[in-house]
């Protein structure tokens, strides 16, 4: 749905617009990942999601190329669209991350789906990632796990 | 209040009304996309159905006669959408007390080569343990998903990572099996027991 798509560029605008004010991130690094989390897996189930905010403060257009973390085979970006009720999933090969935007991966948007997992995410573990940037390289991130299904890291969102 | 103090305070006011202006209209939008869906036409969604639950055993919809159907189609591979419906119908299951007792959760397999009853079994235990899990052949599963109009569509892929388009609608059905609304499955667990309420309150029951 188009609506769902706007709420998404809305809500990451806002995101977006209240990153900008603190500008806490070390001068080398342009690009900044934000309240990155990802969903328990239930038993047995073969894939499990992250979500994150990048946010590119340099002055050239980045590119999001790969990712991956011991927890599972494969680590792949997809995007999900409500077209009339229906969920379709894609994956993007990569994500361009342009100067002085701000992507969020959430629920019902994009997300960066681990396929293969090897082992059951649970609610508060953490686990590493790894992001890896076209010009910003590597950055090594842990990812905090909430409930299944959940919508965020914080209670009640 | 120095002059840069005072042009951070007007930039950052600036800011939150542009935040809570894009947010209004984003939301208003939204929810009037979700009202339009909640009055699609009522015809001749629902029927028959035999399927297989998570002991292996053969069960019809007319096992759950009586009760509120509350029907999920998906996936155990989904990474996003079905965890997030079924945590809302679990969420919602929870905020509905002992009104839930009304109501039969169903999460239909559109996978039911993957989603074994013992694979379905493991997965629901991270959600409402009342929510029943239903696989079958393909034959079955087609046809449950057919007579609820779902659309399922397997991606074409290598091996057995291939995702599954699907509706991600929770189909409301009365005591007597009848079609009675949808609801969107990234609905808020809280505002979907306040629907269901609503509903069953309106069919007095």
């Amino acid at each position: 749905m188009t609506y769902r798509l706007l709420l998404v560029l809305a809500l990451s605008m806002c995101v977006g617009i209240a990153g900008q004010a603190p500008a806490q991130t070390p001068a080398a690094s342009t690009i900044a990942i934000e309240q990155p989390w990802a969903r328990a897996t239930p038993a047995g189930a073969k894939t499990g999601a992250a979500y994150l905010t990048i946010i590119n403060r340099g002055s050239a257009a980045d590119r999001l190329v790969s990712a991956s973390t011991p927890m599972a085979s494969k680590v792949q970006f997809h995007v999900e669209t409500n077209d009339n009720g229906i969920m379709r999933m894609r994956a993007l090969p990569s994500v361009e991350i342009h100067p002085g935007v701000t992507v969020t991966f959430k629920p019902g948007g994009m997300h960066i789906m681990l396929v293969g997992v090897k082992q059951q995410l649970k609610e508060g573990q953490t686990f590493p990632l790894v992001l890896e940037f076209e010009k910003a390289g590597e950055i090594d991130l842990q990812i905090p796990v909430a409930k299944a299904g959940a919508m965020g890291v914080m209670k009640g969102m | 209040m120095s002059r840069r103090t005072t042009l951070i305070a007007v930039l950052a006011v600036s800011l939150l009304v542009l935040c809570g202006a894009w947010l209004t209209v984003a939301l208003t939008i939204h929810r009037n996309s979700t009202q339009a869906a909640d009055t699609s036409p009522n015809t001749a969604i629902g029927g028959a159905f035999t399927l297989v639950d998570t002991r292996g055993k053969t069960v019809t919809d007319q096992a759950y006669r009586g009760k509120w159907m509350l029907i999920y189609f998906g996936y155990t591979f989904c990474p996003d959408a079905c965890p997030t419906a079924l945590n809302n119908i679990s969420a919602a299951l929870e905020k509905l007390g002992s009104e839930a007792d009304k109501i039969e959760p169903l999460f239909i397999t559109v996978d039911p080569k993957r989603d074994t009853p013992q694979v379905m079994t493991d997965y629901l235990k991270s959600f409402d343990s009342r929510i029943v899990g239903l696989t079958g052949s393909k034959t079955q599963t087609d046809a449950a998903a057919h007579a609820y109009r779902v659309y399922v569509s397997a991606q074409k892929s290598d091996g057995d990572d291939y995702l599954v388009d699907h509706s991600a609608y929770i189909y409301v059905m009365n005591p007597q099996g009848k079609f009675v609304s949808v609801i969107p499955g990234d609905m808020a667990g809280d505002k979907m027991a306040d629907q269901l309420r609503a509903t069953m309150a309106h069919a007095g029951t």
